[in-house]
């Protein structure tokens, strides 16, 4: 028997190619949405893997440090790293902000790392270009995404920085690039203010009776130093020695030291569950909008073809062409139109699409696979309408009378 | 399969019940041997589509008899279950329009019929081909119908229709777009195939152009057939 829907589709080729590239397009578009969604879970995870760390040690009652604020005394690091169970521990502070560079700025991560080099927890793990921070000031280890160049000098508040080595893939969970500088740098970053405000502060602090006492002498100076330091950072990365589990060693943390504790997979659950959470919940509705967009586009175009072929099927039901025939006959060029589509669209998502996205588009099999299927299941049940109208034709039209 | 036409005898069909029906055909009685070639003729509205809808398996006719070759297939209500197998195998459907498919070339519009019935494609190609020759088409088995003439394309649509080797063919205004001899040629066509595959065919038609060229003509008036003598002309 011969393939009727592969010879109509072979005759009118120029109209399902094109149709089908429209829905390719489509389709394009679902995939990278799919893509964007992957890529905020793997940059949530390439944190957590960059981080190097199994426990993140973070201000009590909070989901710190990345989901929520967090504040630690920069000397916690040092009982945690004396339990036995500690291999290594290490302060870390994190501050998304607009970094500046000649020309422009770019949003990034500032990350403040410890001294100790390579392998200390919050490290970048590997460098592109360049080498580690080896100064207690002013160097830069700069993600490739943020543009910065080896030698570039950046701005962050009101300090320069040279940046010395470049790393790949050290994103945020917002997929924005990472800026490592030292532990130092960071936290005066984070507290410093201009100097309008500093004088500002002092100003209010010295007209304050309670820190400006005629008999007190030096209480001013003090206070005035307190504020002018910053002992805080955001969490302590830690590392367990081989032998010993996470969990536990998480939970003598929370009841010894009274803080709150977080190990790989809860910092994970917080990142995917949490942060990212409403994005997710964003993009899985346009998932569904533009499936059922492709859904009425193909079931529309497979009714309009059906519809121009009315007189052709009322001819071959009348010569005594049984039903499932013409239903296989349909449903064969709607599935061939979402094929045509689909390998337009994974292509233009590859190719086209994900390198021009501003965020990471990571695009796995799995998902070509599950939006395979779900193309073919769509094409099939968009071709119900036309099959239902091919069906209702009456063989006596191609009688007439 | 054994040839023996087609007879109709005291056909009815009534559209509608009570009141508002209407008896498009009242008392239809034809007979038609095989090798013969009927006219069948009738002003609009006096049943002729009706009849060869019944004729042809598309609607269930009200009362009557119909014998196809030597099976009864309608005796008050039909007597065979797959209507769609009995138009598939055993009746043959000319148009006043080609109405070829037109994604497939001309020996697959041929073949396709047999091709349904579950005939190997190369079997069935092999009858379209034959059928092809016959009606001096052969030359254009690998044309589009696109790609063909009127009077080609009617001669395909000829051969779809007698390629499952049908008892009887139903005709419906075959000649009307053609010119006289156009028209004359796929009478002579269609009787030349009735002979040679002892087929029996009903051509509705008023195109006087053809009348003459019966032997026998059925006229059909108010839904009640009458039967007339033909001059023949052409075909003595």
């Amino acid at each position: 028997m011969i393939s009727l829907a592969g010879r109509d589709i072979l005759h009118s080729w120029g109209k399902f190619v094109f149709t089908g590239m429209g829905l390719g397009l489509l389709i394009g578009v679902t995939l990278s949405m799919a893509g964007i969604y992957r890529g905020m879970v793997d940059d949530a995870k390439v944190l957590l893997d960059s981080s190097d760390a199994d426990l993140w040690v973070v201000q009590k009652d909070t989901l710190g440090p990345y989901a929520e604020s967090s504040s630690l005394y920069d000397d916690v690091w040092r009982r945690i790293r004396d339990m036995p169970e500690v291999e290594r521990a290490a302060n870390i502070t994190y501050l998304t902000m607009q970094v500046g560079k000649q020309g422009g700025d770019v949003r990034a991560m500032v990350t403040g790392i410890t001294p100790g080099g390579p392998g200390t927890p919050g490290w970048p793990p590997y460098l592109v270009a360049g080498r580690h921070i080896t100064r207690s000031h002013y160097e830069a280890v700069a993600d490739i995404a943020s543009g910065f160049k080896l030698g570039d000098r950046i701005k962050i508040r009101r300090n320069h920085y040279t940046i010395v080595g470049l790393t790949r893939r050290m994103v945020s969970s917002n997929g924005d690039p990472m800026v490592f500088i030292p532990l130092k740098d960071a936290q005066e970053a984070q507290f410093l203010k201009d100097n309008d405000a500093i004088w500002e502060q002092r100003r209010r602090t010295a007209e304050n009776p309670a820190f400006n006492r005629p008999g007190v002498p030096g209480l001013l100076d003090a206070v005035i130093a307190s504020q002018s330091t910053n002992p805080y950072v955001n969490a302590v990365l830690v590392r367990v020695k081989p032998g010993y589990a996470p969990e536990e060693v998480a939970e003598s943390i929370r009841r010894w030291k009274r803080l709150t504790v977080y190990t790989r997979s809860q910092m994970e659950e917080i990142l995917v569950g949490k942060l990212i959470a409403t994005s997710a919940r964003q993009i899985f509705m346009f998932l569904v909008i533009l499936s059922i967009v492709s859904s009425a586009i193909v079931a529309f175009i497979i009714y309009t073809l059906t519809l121009g072929k009315i007189r052709e099927i009322a001819v071959l039901k009348l010569l005594g062409t049984k039903n499932r025939t013409i239903v296989g006959w349909i449903m064969q060029q709607s599935i061939a139109l979402g094929l045509i589509g689909f390998v337009v669209g994974k292509i233009s998502a590859t190719l086209l699409m994900a390198p021009i996205f501003p965020k990471y588009v990571l695009l796995q099999p799995l998902d070509s696979v599950m939006g395979f299927i779900a193309v073919v299941m769509i094409c099939v049940l968009s071709s119900i309408i036309a099959i239902r109208a091919a069906l209702r034709v009456d063989p006596a039209e191609a009688i007439g009378g | 399969m054994t040839a023996k036409g087609i007879r109709i005898q005291g056909l009815k069909k009534r559209y509608g019940s009570g009141d508002t029906a209407v008896d498009a055909l009242k008392n239809v009685n034809m007979h038609v041997a095989p090798g013969e070639v009927v006219g069948l003729i009738g002003p609009s509205g006096s049943g002729k589509t009706t009849l060869l809808k019944c004729l042809g398996a598309v609607i269930e006719p009200t009362a009557g008899k119909m014998i196809l070759g030597d099976d009864v297939i309608y005796d008050d209500s039909w007597q065979v279950t797959d209507l769609r197998a009995l138009r598939r195998d055993r009746i043959g459907f000319v148009f006043q329009a080609p109405y070829l498919i037109p994604f497939l070339d001309v020996t697959d519009n041929v073949a396709l019929l047999p091709m349904l019935a579950g005939v190997p494609n190369a079997e069935a190609r092999k009858r379209a081909m034959e059928l092809l020759k016959a009606l001096d088409v052969e030359h254009r088995a690998k044309a589009m119908p696109s790609q063909l003439s009127g009077g080609e394309q009617q001669r395909v649509a000829i051969a779809r229709g007698l390629v499952n080797r049908p008892p009887v063919i139903l005709a419906d205004e075959p000649t009307a777009p053609l010119d006289s001899e156009r028209a004359l040629a796929v009478i002579r066509i269609l009787n030349d195939m009735a002979k040679k595959f002892e087929t029996a065919i009903i051509v509705v038609t008023h195109d006087e152009k053809i009348i003459p060229t019966f032997k026998r003509i059925y006229h059909i008036r108010d839904g009640v057939t009458y039967e007339e003598e033909g001059e023949g002309r052409g075909f003595e």
